[in-house]
């Protein structure tokens, strides 16, 4: 094992202890297939959540992305990224020759499954804002990989905005049934099905507050 | 018999006390496997259900009380500091705390906690018993006032100073008992632990029963539907006639011991009940509701019994037998 390996299994026994990070496999199984997961992002342990939900057989060939400009920026920040969790680096800085989606695609056409937050960015409002368009561009490329929509809950308690400690308080991941593409289907309406697939896995949601 | 037992040494009798237990649940598991092999209907085999995973948790009960007792003193405070700090866990995300209270949460888990086991660990019964009465429910409010959120300020302190006097303080009576010596047995206090969860259970099982038989018109319906003021009675009664005759294995007469059964037993029970009050009011059936927000496992459910019984029944002992550390 390596050292790589082994602060892995370290991380994911912490993260376990502080939040439990139980995965609930709703509308699939956790299998070896390629898969992107996509979720609500509310916190910085969002990642380490999902990661630590899922068995260990799928972490290895589970990746994240990572921005390039912060993760890259320490030894040990580019050492965790890179060798315990083979994040796929990001630029944010767009250049006009360069398709910000490119690291993406070449992991995916590598076989690697991804997990993206479609929001972009943070938020604490409860329900996801709308989501980004690389998720559809991903589906459009892709089709064979399923899209699979994952709901991170009470992780926003364990560590509010500001705090760097986290509180053990105790969260799950719901994992829902894949969504797919349909024929024709426009960006937008595509994007909407998604954020509702996400929105629907929250524990304790009615139908009705889902479509909400 | 008797005579050939008080030959053994301490030691000796606490290995037989877990042979004999372990022996009880491998027939009982064997029982229920047996019985498992038959076809039933749905109704039977849901109490089947329900009857293997009280029979699971009996199990996980009894092998983490021999892991407390063959690790010694040290091993038994980093046992039951963990389930400490998992029932806190389980406590603190069903109670709904905000976000004003992540500097008092940081406290109670990383500090009081650890703090509290620490001085059960050396021995200091003193400071042990005041720890979290006295600093503990000054530090939180302070730290939370800090945090500079007026909002519900009492209810949410009142919340986690409960959590805390629950899973910490209450929990960690339990190994202290472990290490609570008296002049004419030592070693043995892993025989007072064993009473006590032993009456405390018994109380229970005689209460559920009772209650069943009897259909008493519950005293406070919504909290409670079986609770009942004749069932709870018994329940005592069965766990002080229990207490007497267990009084071989702990340093009691037999009227001592029959007396601290009965504190503990009802002690435990009333407890539970109190306990199936804060479930009502938060909104959960029990603790390991899987349809509420979190992954709990229910551990909260077995051991706050423990949890209330834990300290009266710990400093009932010291005081009558005037126990110094």
């Amino acid at each position: 094992m390596t050292r790589a390996d082994a602060f892995g299994l370290l991380l994911a026994f912490i993260a376990r202890l502080i939040t439990g990070a139980q995965g609930h496999w709703k509308g699939c199984p956790p299998k070896a297939e390629q898969r992107i997961y996509f979720a609500n992002h509310q916190s910085h342990l969002d990642w380490v959540l999902i990661w630590a939900a899922l068995p260990r057989e799928l972490r290895a060939t589970t990746r994240p992305i990572a921005a390039r400009d912060y993760w890259t920026s320490s030894p040990f920040k580019h050492w965790i990224t890179r060798e315990v969790f083979h994040a796929v680096y990001v630029s944010r800085q767009r250049t006009d020759d360069q398709d910000p989606l490119e690291p993406l695609i070449d992991a995916l056409k590598s076989g690697d499954s991804l997990v993206i937050f479609p929001e972009g960015t943070r938020s604490n409002k409860g329900l996801p804002q709308p989501f980004k368009s690389g998720l559809f561009n991903l589906a459009e490329q892709f089709p064979q990989v399923q899209l699979i929509p994952a709901w991170i809950d009470n992780v926003q308690r364990v560590m509010p905005k500001g705090e760097v400690v986290p509180v053990p308080i105790l969260c799950t991941v719901t994992f829902g049934a894949p969504v797919m593409r349909a024929e024709g289907e426009d960006k937008r309406s595509f994007l909407e099905r998604a954020r509702k697939a996400v929105v629907a896995l929250q524990p304790g949601a009615t139908p009705k507050a889902a479509t909400a | 018999m008797i005579a050939w037992l008080q030959s053994l040494g301490a030691d000796q009798q606490v290995q037989l006390l877990f042979v004999i237990l372990f022996g009880l649940l491998l027939l009982v598991s064997a029982g229920a496997a047996l019985q498992g092999l038959r076809e039933r209907s749905g109704l039977q085999e849901d109490g089947r259900q329900r009857f293997e995973r009280e029979l699971r948790a009996t199990w996980i009960g009894a092998v983490v009380f021999w892991a407390a007792w063959i690790s010694g003193p040290g091993g038994a405070t980093i046992l039951f500091g963990v389930i400490s700090f998992l029932a806190l866990r389980e406590y603190i995300t069903l109670l709904k705390t905000g976000r004003g209270d992540h500097r008092s949460l940081l406290l109670a888990f990383f500090a009081v906690l650890p703090m509290q086991y620490l001085l059960m660990a050396n021995r200091n019964f003193d400071s042990f018993s005041v720890f979290i009465p006295v600093y503990v429910f000054l530090a939180i409010p302070v730290v939370s006032a800090l945090a500079g959120d007026p909002q519900r300020f009492l209810e949410r302190n009142a919340k986690i100073q409960w959590g805390i006097m629950v899973c910490v303080y209450g929990l960690s009576h339990a190994p202290a008992l472990v290490l609570l010596d008296f002049p004419q047995s030592k070693g043995r206090g892993a025989f007072l632990l064993f009473f006590l969860v032993m009456v405390v259970a018994v109380a229970k099982m005689a209460q559920t029963v009772a209650s069943r038989r009897l259909r008493r018109r519950p005293v406070a319906r919504h909290i409670d539907r079986s609770f009942s003021y004749r069932a709870w009675a018994l329940g005592t009664l069965a766990a002080a006639l229990l207490g007497a005759a267990l009084c071989w294995i702990t340093p009691f007469e037999a009227g001592q011991a029959m007396a601290m059964a009965a504190i503990a037993a009802a002690a435990g029970t009333l407890g539970e009940f109190v306990m199936s009050a804060l479930k009502k009011d938060a909104g959960v059936r029990y603790w390991g509701n899987t349809s509420s927000v979190t992954g709990a496992v229910g551990l909260l459910d077995r051991v706050a019994p423990l949890c209330f019984a834990a300290p009266v029944f710990f400093h009932s002992v010291r005081w009558y037998f005037q126990l110094k550390p």
